[in-house]
């Protein structure tokens, strides 16, 4: 397997003072599913630069790979493309990138993976980039594969005909990593051998542009000419430049690029005949191709999506449940200890601000992981373009297309790379109409708020013998968000006007085993992620809320406090009863109790009271504030023994001694979070990709009215 | 350019002979001939729909649509539209 770099890549090994004044900067590109991710990950490890949060792109993930013992480069993971001609949002990114070499982020190569069973398809764009000029390895993955399927490859006359370095190897093994790095360690030259010139009615407009712009080559120029209008860099003043010319040109852009492309696949099929035999060992047909059968099979393809969807939610409920006791009982009796031990505000700043707020975020850690785990296998098997393909003609309907399932089912983890994953789709009204929509799919961040409430009214018991009945519940919350989905999707396609077609070519990943190795990191980099960024606003909220719901304004406090010992003396009360009237009175009187006694007025139809109103506020921040709220607004001046949150929801009382949270008052503050805009994130992301204050502003309006007049009729009917 | 022909529905061909990949039966096979729709073939010759590649479609999706076209001898399988397919024209 040990192919090194052959003499067509001048190789100078870097070292010398210049070569160390910066990291070699790598971009890797290649066809969706040609293996990418996996080099990726192989290459970097645990060294990427991951963000699903606004400021920090998706599209651009970067990590470190260390080539030699003395050697780091910064490698770029482009996103997957077909050629260097974008169709969607997402690929624009790699033209932005490789079209400016003045650029900060330029590469000093690129890394073309190609997958070795679709070479004549992957060749194109490797072709592309080489006219472009750029030095350029080519890792020829899924060797096993091709071998298995009787595709021989000739790799030095490749090599020869392609003018660079090959690579052969599997990247989901790590086999031909270690050759890869060898060769990326060192500094490569541009490619000698050309494929395709510019026809020669092209080349005095070529030309032009080329001295105009001083472009080091025709091809880039031409690129100039077919995709001014996206490129980001260029000015106004230049884009008009140009498009005067290739007005007066009389250049058919459509009629150009697929005389290209065609062109380019008559010289690829020359490459392959020389190159590439294939001996068909067994006619069968392949493996993948029976998997589709039974798993796109016209009833029992949806009854299996609906079964996986089913075992999902069992999953976040039930199994998730174990370890969440753990971790709660852990808090609550570090807690405990703390309490015991030590007393005096800053303990209890400690022990009911700090510590509350810490469980809060530790306890979800099971349920996210869980969650992005089995997103992530669908993802790496191939089974989501399936449920693309099953989902399209269902989602046509409403405005949406079997692309914007996959950005649906990711809202379930988070909205904010749900919302950027949108991109992937072609056509501007089917994108606005995902964007609106895909924040009514329940977040990760609502699961908090629903498995606290769903607890405290839904018996844990088993329904129709195999189901739990909890799980049921969530199930509904669930479809509730989604049917609201589709309903609004259903509505906006009526509102919004747009001839623009829609797309649907999309290529169907040959089904493999998950990489474990790569689920693992998802799972990782998506806890960390919630931990890191969403815990600390957490915490903090935390800390603040403990200020100002043990404190408030001048002497009312004591006052409140002196009246509620003189109605316990008075009406005889016992001694924990006194305290929790005396904590009661003291909480109504802080700040925060403030706050939420002017909130009262408002929410009161929905059966909430002041001390809801705090956490409806907080939430405003993000969702999963709630639950960190609630618990320390319920914890400050309880007794230290009082445990877990659900103990400390279930021991409020109303104003006549009944418990507070009734299955009515439940239900109607879960059907609230169901539906309401209560994330920053969400909005600022929104605001990002559509460009438009407009549509952030839309989706707070309307999702928090329709959360409004739905816990409104839940909790008029239920109570 | 040959690759194209415009305004299929004023063409000379009557509609009863013209075939296309939206036309085959599951298991049928054809050769592209040429694409019809010049934006939808940009993205179609990306993807490997080139004049003079076999295509053969290989199942439909539940409700009919969108079909599953398996190109060439490499095996690899795309999905399209009901409608998309209608714009690859197959040789007699």
């Amino acid at each position: 397997m040990a192919v090194t770099a052959s003499s067509s890549a001048t190789t100078a090994p870097q070292t010398g003072p210049e070569a160390d004044a910066r990291p070699l900067r790598i971009a890797l590109i290649g066809n969706p599913n040609s293996g990418k991710t996996s080099l990726f990950n192989q290459l970097t490890g645990l060294n990427q630069k991951v963000g699903n949060f606004p400021g920090v792109t998706v599209d651009r993930k970067t990590g470190v790979a260390q080539l030699t013992p003395t050697q780091r480069a910064e490698i770029i993971d482009l996103p997957g493309t077909y050629s260097l001609y974008p169709k969607s949002l997402d690929e624009k990114v790699i033209t932005d990138l490789l079209y400016d070499k003045a650029a900060d982020n330029y590469p000093d190569f690129v890394v073309v993976t190609v997958d070795a069973n679709n070479l004549r398809r992957s060749l194109l764009l490797f072709t592309q980039l080489g006219d472009l000029g750029l030095p350029a390895v080519l890792a020829l993955n899924m060797m096993d594969v091709a071998e298995r399927h009787g595709v021989n490859i000739d790799l030095p006359a490749l090599e020869r005909e392609l003018g660079v370095p090959i690579i052969p190897m599997n990247a989901r093994k790590g086999i031909g990593v270690a050759a890869l790095k060898i060769v990326m360690a060192q500094r490569l030259d541009a490619p000698p051998v050309r494929f395709w010139q510019p026809d020669e009615q092209l080349l005095p407009l070529v030309r032009q542009l080329r001295y105009y712009f001083n472009l080091h080559n025709d091809y880039l120029a031409l690129h100039y000419a077919q995709q001014y209008r996206q490129i980001s860099f260029l000015s106004a003043e230049e884009k008009a430049h140009i498009q005067e010319l290739t007005q007066q040109a009389g250049f058919d852009a459509t009629a150009a690029q697929a005389a290209e492309t065609i062109s380019r696949y008559a010289r690829i099929n020359e490459i392959l005949l020389e190159t590439v035999t294939v001996v068909r060992t067994e006619k069968r047909e392949p493996i993948s191709n029976r998997i589709d059968k039974v798993l796109t099979h016209r009833v029992g393809g949806y009854l299996i999506f609906l079964a996986i969807l089913f075992l999902l939610f069992q999953a976040i409920f039930a199994w998730a449940q174990y370890p969440m006791d753990w971790i709660d009982q852990g808090i609550s009796g570090l807690s405990a200890v703390i309490q015991a031990n030590f007393s005096g505000p800053l303990v209890r700043l400690l022990t009911e601000g700090v510590l509350a707020g810490l469980g809060g975020v530790l306890v979800f850690i099971p349920q996210i992981a869980l969650l992005f785990g089995f997103l992530a296998i669908l993802e790496e098997t191939g089974y989501m373009a399936r449920v693309t393909f099953l989902m399209d003609k269902l989602m046509r309907p409403f405005g949406l297309s079997g692309k914007s399932v996959v950005p649906l089912i990711s809202g379930l983890a988070c909205a904010v790379p749900a919302i950027m994953g949108a991109r992937t789709i072609e056509s501007w009204k089917d994108r606005m109409i995902t964007i609106f929509v895909t924040p009514l799919m329940s977040c990760s961040a609502r699961i908090p708020v629903y498995t606290v409430l769903v607890a405290l009214v839904v018996p844990d018991q088993a329904a129709w013998g195999i189901f739990n009945l909890r799980g049921v519940a969530l199930m509904s919350l669930y479809l509730l968000g989604l049917f609201s989905a589709l309903g609004s999707a259903w509505a906006l396609k009526k509102l919004l006007k747009a001839r623009e077609r829609s797309y649907f070519i999309m290529e169907f990943p040959v089904y493999q085993w998950p990489r474990w190795k790569n689920v693992a990191l998802t799972i990782y980099q998506k806890v960390k992620a919630f931990v890191l960024q969403a815990g600390r606003v957490i915490m903090a909220i935390s800390v603040l809320l403990w200020v100002l719901a043990s404190y408030g304004p001048g002497q009312q406090q004591a006052t409140a406090e002196t009246q509620a010992r003189q109605e316990a003396a008075t009406k005889g009360w016992d001694a924990a009863e006194t305290s929790r009237q005396v904590a009661s009175a003291r909480l109504e009187t802080s700040y925060a109790g403030k706050f939420g006694h002017v909130l009262e007025p408002a929410i009161r139809p929905l059966g909430y009271d002041w001390k809801i109103g705090i956490a409806l506020l907080t939430s405003f921040a993000a969702r999963e504030v709630f639950v960190g709220t609630i618990s320390t607004i319920y914890s400050v001046g309880q007794d230290a023994d009082m445990g877990t949150l659900q103990q400390k929801l279930s021991a409020e009382k109303d104003a006549n001694g009944q418990p507070f949270f009734t299955p009515a008052r439940a239900f109607s503050l879960l059907v609230f979070y169901v539906f309401a805009m209560q994330c920053m994130s969400t909005l600022a992301v929104t605001y990002r990709e559509t460009k438009s204050w407009r549509w952030p502003l839309a989706q707070l309006v309307y999702m928090t009215g329709l959360a409004y007049a739905a816990a409104f009729l839940v909790y008029q009917v239920l109570a | 350019m040959s690759l194209f022909r415009r305004s299929p529905q004023k063409a000379v061909i009557s509609t009863a002979t013209r075939r296309t990949a939206k036309d085959l039966r599951v298991g049928e096979a054809g050769t592209i001939c040429c694409l019809e729709d010049p934006e939808m073939a940009l993205k179609l010759l990306e993807m490997g729909c080139v004049p003079g590649v076999q295509v053969r479609l290989s199942g439909r999706a539940p409700l009919g649509d969108p079909l599953m076209l398996v190109l060439g001898d490499q095996e690899y399988t795309l999905s399209v539209r009901a409608s998309e397919a209608a714009t690859i024209l197959l040789k007699e």
